[in-house]
């Protein structure tokens, strides 16, 4: 059979599973986040963090809830890096630099995991497991947490009540993830991933070279980095290494893991609103475009047109044989439309026009499906805009849900879309006019320029994924990226919450003749329209510059 | 939004004591849960797949090696591997990044055509793509079919062996498509040449 027959079935595979998948798991954390039932060990767990699970909140005690665990979250994990060899397991290697570790901390706590450090030669096993790996698990978490106090937000009426964060939280870490991950690890290592706490040893190989094999607590990570949609690698070469992805099935499985979770909140979604079909349409427009995104990408990589994949007979540069063109391909659509930025090749190497898409699928907000819980949210705000255009085409006033759309939400779900592309251009803007941009370039042309703007895109949307050779480990760059992690990260939630508490202090608007029907494949396409041409029109002129013109010029 | 030291203090409080708690479940306890199940049921896999030749740990079947001779060239007695930027270094994993219409790399790509095809005297048109590109992790453990077809007359010359020999013991090695569909063909170098040299001592 032919590979690009068997790339197609591949893709298929991964279709199938998610559609099998998504209406039970949907319907579980719809089950999770309404339920009135504490489990003994979450119990605890409120004990001590002092905290009342039952107690409702406002948005306002909502985003506080947030920024403050995590405020504390970066100061821990700023500080195990900082007296990392003062602490066991440390492997003998040095304190992270000042300006790295804010970066890193800034990073993983807003779920971004970009990585100007090389894992195997800077993080010890405590500081990748007991920090990283905590916030692989807890940003997730927040962020289902906040896309969760949204649905509410639309589903109830006359209340200002958006639920309990710490409740929230707790239970996406106690009932969700933890049990995913712990199983799914089991089966990483069965097919060959490691989960040892020893620091390696060396081998003698048969070709006469020393070589050091490293050890770790590798699995029990990567399984969180895929499902909590986080992307940051046990190692510099992420999940390209044959320790964290040993095989076709695993590469398979950690796709589907990514996937998993912002494929199943709109059903999660629809439940909480009393209409899964409202949440079918989500859903719908986030499967179109990003199946649009695996497609462009297969197939440019198979045809190949670079001068050097074209003499090379095959673009296998940056790509891991067990992975092939498809299982590469699938994998950098997948990780960059999800917000997640695990790498099982490098992107640096990917044909211009793919890298295109995977810039594009970036800047389209991370919404196709998106981050765990980031999508959802990201995806009802652009629902939004979507019903306030229709609105306007045909002379009424907006509707969503029984919830009229007026001039406060959309100024709210306007700020929202407006700030990552203007940390993402300004900062691409300041990066290239000082002599920092040139110098971090490994690439020349527009290849170079486009090393930039996809670290600005990747961590104002919080991806994480690199075109690697761009060397951001200096004190400008994990300086500005990391703060255009927060910013990309916590501003935004601050508007999503205000909305929500905005929605949920209205009454029901009964639904009329003049109501646009949501639920309606016709309103999907309106959302996948507005998606591509808000993102289009904002990055159209930088895209140009760089992937196009690259691209286009082979 | 109350900005009040005390409304603010409060959740800092309980914020950093939430973090401290779920450190503890998800930082100690899921980790050593997995690593202590591990052990016990996938003992093999969680260490490395180690493998052993000659009573001693020889490297990692899931972990590329360099096949060099003494002066550090290739050795035309083992199969070799895809070329590595690092030189199959696991403390420095990832690739070179250099764009696919990139000179320098349609240099470097030119030159490991010609000396591919040197060490292995067949003609340039014949070299397949992995043989002359860099992996992602650079520490890639395969190879693809064709080019371990390419490299059967020459290590069997190298070896003294039956051409016939070595080219059964690479479609022993060759492995499908995970499950018939997933990742892509490959055959595995360590272990290839670990059969290949009991073929050779035999």
């Amino acid at each position: 059979m032919s590979p690009v027959f068997l790339d197609v079935l591949q893709i298929s595979a991964l279709v199938v599973a998610l559609v099998l998948v998504h209406r039970p798991f949907g319907d579980y954390m719809a089950a999770v986040y309404t339920s009135k039932k504490h489990l003994r060990a979450e119990r605890w767990i409120y004990r001590a963090i002092g905290a009342d699970p039952d107690a409702e909140m406002r948005w306002t005690a909502y985003l506080r809830g947030v920024l403050a665990f995590s405020v504390a979250g970066m100061l821990l994990l700023y500080l195990l890096q900082r007296l990392q060899d003062h602490l066991p397991l440390s492997l003998g290697f040095a304190p992270i630099p000042a300006d790295q570790a804010f970066n890193t901390a800034a990073s993983f706590v807003a779920n971004t995991n970009w990585q100007s450090y090389s894992g195997e030669s800077a993080m010890g096993h405590l500081v990748q497991m007991a920090g990283l790996a905590v916030q692989n698990f807890v940003s997730a978490a927040v962020g289902m947490a906040v896309a969760i106090a949204l649905v509410r937000g639309f589903a109830r009426f006359r209340s200002g009540q958006l639920g309990n964060f710490w409740s929230d939280l707790v239970r996406g870490v106690v009932r969700i993830l933890l049990p995913i991950a712990t199983v799914f690890a089991l089966v990483l290592v069965a097919r060959g991933a490691i989960q040892n706490l020893s620091g390696g040893e060396t081998v003698h190989t048969l070709g006469g070279a020393a070589q050091r094999l490293t050890g770790g607590p590798v699995a029990s990570q990567e399984v969180i980095k895929e499902l909590g949609t986080n992307g940051g690698g046990f190692y510099n070469a992420n999940s390209a290494h044959p320790f964290e992805n040993p095989d076709g099935i695993t590469n398979y499985l950690e796709m589907f893991l990514i996937l998993v979770i912002p494929f199943s909140l709109p059903r999660t979604f629809g439940r909480m609103v009393g209409s899964v079909r409202q949440g079918y349409a989500i859903v719908a427009a986030m499967a179109v475009i990003c199946l649009a995104g695996i497609v462009a990408v297969t197939v440019i990589e198979h045809q190949a047109p670079g001068a050097a994949s074209q003499l090379a007979g095959g673009g296998m540069e940056g790509k891991e044989q067990r992975f092939g063109i498809g299982g590469s391909s699938m994998f950098s659509v997948v990780t960059t439309m999800t917000s997640t930025g695990a790498v099982n090749s490098f992107h640096d190497s990917f044909q211009g026009l793919s890298g295109g898409v995977l810039i594009f699928g970036m800047a389209l907000g991370e919404i196709a499906p998106g981050g765990v819980g980031s999508g959802l949210y990201g995806m009802l705000i652009m629902a939004v805009i979507a019903v306030f255009v229709a609105g306007l085409m045909v002379g009424r006033t907006p509707e969503y849900l029984g919830k009229k759309i007026g001039a406060r939400e959309i100024k709210l779900a306007s700020c929202y879309i407006l700030i990552t592309p203007a940390l993402v251009l300004i900062g691409t803007a300041v990066a290239m006019a000082l002599p920092d941009g040139e110098e971090a370039m490994t690439n020349i042309g527009p290849h170079g320029f486009s090393e930039v703007l996809y670290a600005y895109t990747s961590a104002a949307n919080n991806n994480g994924s690199a075109f690697a050779g761009f060397g951001a480990n200096t004190t400008y760059f994990n300086t500005t990226l990391g703060l255009a992690m927060l910013l990309g990260r916590f501003l935004p939630m601050v508007f999503v919450l205000a909305l929500a508490g905005s929605l949920a202090r209205q009454r029901r608007v009964p639904v009329t003749a003049g109501t646009l029907r949501t639920h309606r494949p016709l309103f999907s396409g309106l959302l996948v329209a507005c998606v591509v041409i808000v993102a289009g029109l904002t990055f159209f002129p930088a895209l140009s510059l760089g992937p196009l013109a690259e691209g286009l010029s082979v | 939004m109350s900005f009040h030291p005390r409304t603010l203090a409060r959740p800092l409080w309980a914020g950093l004591r939430a973090v401290l708690a779920l450190t503890l479940v998800t930082g100690v306890l899921y980790p050593l849960v997995v690593t202590g199940i591990a052990q016990a049921a996938f003992h093999h896999q969680a260490n490395g797949s180690i493998v052993r030749a000659d009573g001693r740990d020889v490297g990692s079947s899931l972990i590329g090696q360099s096949w060099t001779g003494p002066d550090g060239e290739p050795d035309p007695h083992w199969f070799q591997p895809r070329p590595s930027n690092s030189g199959y270094d696991p403390l420095a994993t990832g690739s070179g990044q250099l764009g696919a219409s990139d000179p320098t790399l349609v240099a470097t790509v030119e030159a490991a055509r010609e000396q591919v095809a040197a060490f292995n005297g067949v003609p340039v048109s014949e070299v397949p793509p992995d043989a002359v590109t860099g992996s992602g992790s650079a520490i890639d453990p395969d190879i693809s079919p064709e080019y371990a077809e390419l490299q059967i007359a020459r290590v069997a010359h190298a070896n003294g062996l039956p051409t016939g020999d070595v080219r059964r013991l690479v479609e022993e090695h060759t492995q499908g498509r995970d499950l018939g569909i997933f990742g892509d063909e490959r055959v595995n170098v360590l272990r290839l040449n670990l059969d290949l040299r009991e073929l050779a001592a035999r």
